[in-house]
């Protein structure tokens, strides 16, 4: 650990990831997130590692997952529309069983949108997005310095279990400043080129071969069997979230990255006036703290669920409440953030009737 | 201590390196920092203001609905943000571009005819110095001296030479809030 920078989120992105042994960057420029290739572009050349300005975002994701199959440590980075671009390159990489790093500094949408930071790719980012039974970690930072440090994780999760991982974010992490303390850079001399990785035959007595593609649907069914069974062991180890203020607590705000931080703030205002609010924020969005959240409902009396979206990761929290306890929503849509003013007058609404 | 800042006026006028400034100087004082910009897809023009938060404890929300405290470059910032000011809240003015008196009288105001003043300095563009260092000097998110080390990451190599005219913007905006505060 060094002394503390003064950054902005999208540089700190990429600072991270170069530290964390990034050796090649493709991608497509897009508002609210420039700043992140900008960097890229200005260090990894310095470093004798690879920037690649792309045609598109097509292209970006396709030269992400060749690079992917080489074994090497490579991200992308881009912004909602972008991102949508790049989701068949997603499915592919999922069923390739090949590591890389997507960050996604969410704007607001649906089409075109704007540049204001939204969360309204969660369904795209933990449901899916491509076609296909497939998952990628995702991870969701909330502060700068948490954004720094997970970059680390990201990229030694996504070589742990051969998985693309995303780290969601939104335009107002990329936009602003905190002071930061980055690890230590990774000594890159010390990566080895895994054995699967396609990068020559040599002395090896059989050929690498990496592809999404099984014609024989035995053959495809196998591979899905692979992909689910890689999935339940990340379930059961991978599972990262923080709590603020449960261990009393009579209601929960469940929110993640931006509107957990605001949230905090809305934590305190409640605590101030008595009320035993706590905070549960899930840190991984993939794979959701289902059991935290199942084992919270019985003390709580409700869950108040906030996001700057109208409502996806309140699927998921619903679905590990199970129907025991009631889960309100409260949500800004198209690039609004709330203040913490706004949540916490939405969240007394519905303790009145309760006390 | 937390104080809250908001710093609003047109792009072009130093609203951002003056939130930076402010940010940098926390950091430099082993705060607990956080600065963040608002400000639409335009290079120069248009409305420009940041957040800053310096605290002694970690930051929550970095976001500033209720402002303490904002400096006002201009006039559609001070209709912006004059509502939402908390009661006793600090307003620092850049009177020569806004031709209007604040229409709360709840407020504590320090209106600075800054255009005038940097004139008389020598460089029209250290408004935002001038009115930083009034804010400083009022509020004491950070002194004033590290402000100006801060300074020296920001203006180097060729703009170097213009630090000695910031540093005594910030001191003109210092004397002028000594005067505000019934010091002088």
């Amino acid at each position: 650990m060094g002394e503390k920078t003064l950054m902005k989120g999208a540089e700190v992105i990429a600072e991270a990831a170069m530290r964390a042994g990034c050796m090649a960057f493709f991608g497509y420029p897009i508002t609210p997130q420039n700043e992140v290739p900008e960097y890229f572009s200005r260090q990894m050349p310095k470093l004798g590692r690879v920037f690649l300005q792309a045609g598109s975002e097509v292209a970006a994701i396709n030269m992400v997952y060749g690079a992917a199959c080489t074994g090497t440590r490579v991200i992308t980075t881009s912004s909602s529309p972008g991102i949508s671009l790049m989701q068949e390159g997603f499915s592919y990489i999922a069923n390739s069983d090949v590591p890389c790093v997507v960050v996604n500094a969410m704007r607001g949408g649906p089409g075109l949108g704007d540049i204001a930071p939204a969360q309204a790719d969660y369904f795209q980012a933990v449901k899916g997005g491509g076609h296909g039974d497939y998952h990628s970690i995702v991870i969701a930072p909330y502060t700068l310095q948490e954004e720094a440090d997970l970059m680390f994780d990201a990229f030694d999760l996504a070589d742990k279990y051969r998985i693309m991982v995303v780290v969601l974010v939104d335009g107002l992490m990329g936009q602003m400043m905190e002071p930061v303390e980055f690890k230590e850079w990774v000594d890159v001399k010390k990566f080895k080129t895994p054995d699967w990785a396609t990068v020559g035959q040599r002395d090896r007595d059989h050929r690498n071969i990496i592809t999404s593609l099984e014609i024989l649907a035995e053959g495809l069914e196998k591979m899905n069997f692979h992909l689910q069974e890689k999935y339940k062991i990340i379930e059961k180890n991978e599972v990262r979230f923080e709590e603020y203020k449960m261990d009393d607590a009579e209601y929960a705000i469940t929110a993640f990255g931006t509107i957990a931080r605001i949230a905090k703030t809305v934590v305190n205002m409640a605590r101030d006036e008595g009320i035993k609010l706590g905070l549960i924020r899930p840190i991984t969005l993939w794979p959701f703290p289902t059991k935290l959240i199942e084992k919270r409902a019985e003390q709580l009396k409700f869950f108040f669920d906030s996001e700057l979206n109208a409502g996806q990761m309140l699927e998921d929290v619903k679905l590990a409440v199970n129907g025991r306890k009631p889960v309100y929503f409260y949500g800004k849509l198209g690039g609004i953030v709330p203040s913490a003013e706004d949540i916490y007058a939405e969240f007394k609404k519905h303790i009145k009737g309760d006390r | 201590m937390e104080k809250k800042v908001i710093i609003a006026g047109f792009g072009g006028q130093g609203v951002m390196l003056a939130g930076e400034l402010l940010a940098e100087a926390g950091k430099e004082d082993n705060k607990y920092v956080t600065f963040l910009p608002s400000y639409g897809p335009e290079m120069r023009g248009g409305t420009a203001n940041c957040d800053v938060i310096i605290s002694d404890e970690p930051i929550a929300s970095p976001i500033i609905s209720y402002p303490e405290a904002a400096v006002i470059l201009n006039l559609p910032s001070l209709d912006k943000f004059e509502p939402a000011m908390k009661k006793d809240g600090l307003l620092v003015l850049n009177k020569s571009l806004i031709p209007r008196e604040v229409k709360r009288n709840d407020l504590r105001v320090v209106e600075v005819d800054a255009q005038t003043i940097a004139k008389e300095l020598g460089n029209e563009k250290i408004v935002n110095m001038i009115l930083l260092g009034v804010y400083i000097t009022i509020e004491k998110p950070v002194s004033l001296d590290s402000v100006k080390n801060a300074m020296k990451l920001f203006l180097k190599g060729n703009k170097e030479k213009f630090i000695p005219v910031n540093e005594k913007a910030l001191e003109k905006g210092a004397e002028i809030a000594e005067e505000f505060l019934g010091r002088k």
